[in-house]
């Protein structure tokens, strides 16, 4: 099995606010789904940042075996520049990665039509509804093809019809190119739909409270809601989160 | 008909305001070298327009040149700013110490550097120089206003400077620098009438020029028509901008 990142014995402290995360240790490997899950605060978003190597651990190791342009981040919102089309927001990190701008253009109108919004290339930003600006979003991290698809909270603001849907896109498209994807959320029904393995951290600073496994076929059957092996999931992960909200530091 | 009504409400004070003035004038016999009537005025005014109007045309041209260029060095240095902390540190000081002090205490050393013969560079500098801050301020804050999570995906992405710049700063401070644009034509104009009034009867043509010329001459009705050319310019200036401004946003937006 070979690692696509992994967190090392990593601590984080913020100047001023003393520590964020960790100590913590956290192997992704190769076209594996994680879902990080923990209260507000408790790190899961810095966890995200330093595997996508965004940011510096202050003590331990961060590995990383996916090279510049082989990571894609998607944030909680959808962080389209809004002076921009949909086309040229997704068509720039093929752009800023040197691809001339006429492929560039047509590989984004492409990633546009797999998350399911063809013809809206022209469209502004403002112009699309939340659920499409997030679609957008999608298409934009995975115009590169990437190796590691990083997730955080990219469906919080949705309502649940819209979640749902774009949680069985976002398996579909995966299942095309298997990247290694690190989902963060705070739901935990959601990582148990979305992921084969659930970490739970603890409140702040985040440590791992434990992980469970949801043995069950990717991407999700219909009604897979229903299934013993989901609910008994999610409520391993209530128990977890509920042990590791105790815990104190 | 609400809005007929709110269009008419600032002219229905202006009429009273002015039957005021004229009803005041002729109770009073107050003389007329004093306090002129409305009604003179306004004949001054209309006898006084072919030279009031290329007048304000000469005060207006020589802001909106001013504006420009101070446009073109506030986004430079703002741009500079932008890519290094040192030079920032190294600049804000006396950017602020220029912003602070009149225009009109640094007039005369500036005429005495454009020459006798160029009081118009003079007055063109003086108006760059007011003008200059609102724009550089307002263009630091706007290169700076960027999403944060943008910014992370320009790292992830590797982008370079120039790029960061080019690609995603300048766009994301646009708002910011029509803002500044607004606020630094209405100080440009400020500026120039100002600086004529330093520069005094010294060939610059101006409305501030008028508005000496009538003074010494103790024709209050043709200063005050001055006065009211450049209230309507600027009043002209500062609408014509708005719409700009926002029609620009709309567009920046795209909706």
């Amino acid at each position: 099995m070979s690692i696509a990142a992994a967190l090392e014995d990593v601590e984080v402290d913020y100047r001023g606010r003393g520590r964020a995360l960790g100590p913590i240790s956290l192997t992704v490997a190769e076209g594996e789904i994680i879902a990080l899950v923990g209260p507000s605060g408790c790190g899961k978003s810095t966890a995200l940042r330093l595997l996508a190597g965004l940011e510096p651990a202050s003590r331990g190791q961060v590995r990383r075996a996916a090279g510049r342009g082989e990571t894609s981040v998607v944030f909680q919102a959808p962080t389209l520049a809004p002076w921009m089309s949909a086309g040229a927001n997704v068509a720039l990190p093929l752009e800023l990665a040197g691809t001339p701008k006429a492929e560039a253009r047509s590989q984004a109108a492409e990633a546009l039509a797999r998350v399911g919004l063809a013809g809206t290339e022209g469209s502004r930003p403002a112009q699309l509804s939340g659920g499409m600006a997030m679609r957008a979003s999608l298409a934009r991290a995975l115009v590169t093809r990437p190796r590691l698809l990083m997730l955080d909270e990219p469906f919080a603001a949705l309502d649940e019809i819209t979640r749902r849907t774009l949680a069985d896109d976002v398996l579909a498209l995966w299942s095309q190119t298997r990247p290694a994807i690190v989902f963060v959320t705070h739901n935990v029904e959601e990582a148990a739909y979305m992921a084969e393995r659930i970490v739970v951290l603890t409140r702040g600073p985040g440590r791992i409270a434990g992980e469970v496994r949801v043995e069950a076929p990717l991407p999700r059957p219909p009604g897979f809601r229903t299934w013993p092996v989901f609910t008994e999931a999610a409520e391993t992960i209530s128990a977890l989160l509920a042990r590791g909200a105790e815990a104190g530091p | 008909m609400n809005r007929l009504t709110d269009a008419l409400a600032p002219l229905g004070l202006i009429l009273l305001l002015l039957g005021a003035w004229e009803l005041a004038c002729r109770m009073t016999g107050v003389p007329a070298y004093f306090l002129p009537p409305p009604s003179q005025v306004a004949v001054a005014a209309v006898e006084g327009l072919p030279v009031l109007v290329p007048a304000a045309w000469n005060t207006l041209s020589v802001a909106l040149v001013a504006l420009a260029l101070a446009a073109a060095c506030a986004l430079a240095l703002a741009i500079l700013v932008g890519l290094s902390p040192l030079i920032e540190r190294a600049v804000r000081p006396l950017a602020s110490a220029l912003q602070v002090t009149p225009v009109v205490a640094v007039a005369p050393l500036i005429l005495i550097w454009a020459g006798i013969d160029h009081p118009e560079r003079a007055v063109i500098a003086l108006a760059v120089l007011v003008a200059f801050f609102p724009i550089f301020s307002g263009a630091v804050t706007g290169l700076r206003s960027a999403d944060p999570d943008l910014e992370r995906l320009f790292d992830l992405y590797g982008a370079g400077r120039l790029q960061r710049v080019l690609r995603l700063r300048l766009p994301a401070a646009v708002p910011f620098l029509m803002e500044g644009l607004k606020v630094g034509a209405g100080l440009a104009i400020i500026g120039a009438v100002v600086a004529e009034f330093a520069a005094g009867s010294g060939g610059v043509r101006g409305l501030a020029w008028q508005i000496l010329d009538a003074g010494n001459k103790l024709q209050t009705d043709r200063m005050i028509a001055a006065l009211v050319v450049l209230a309507v310019m600027g009043v002209a200036v500062h609408a014509g901008l708005e719409r700009l401004e926002r029609a620009g946003l709309r567009w920046w937006r795209g909706r």
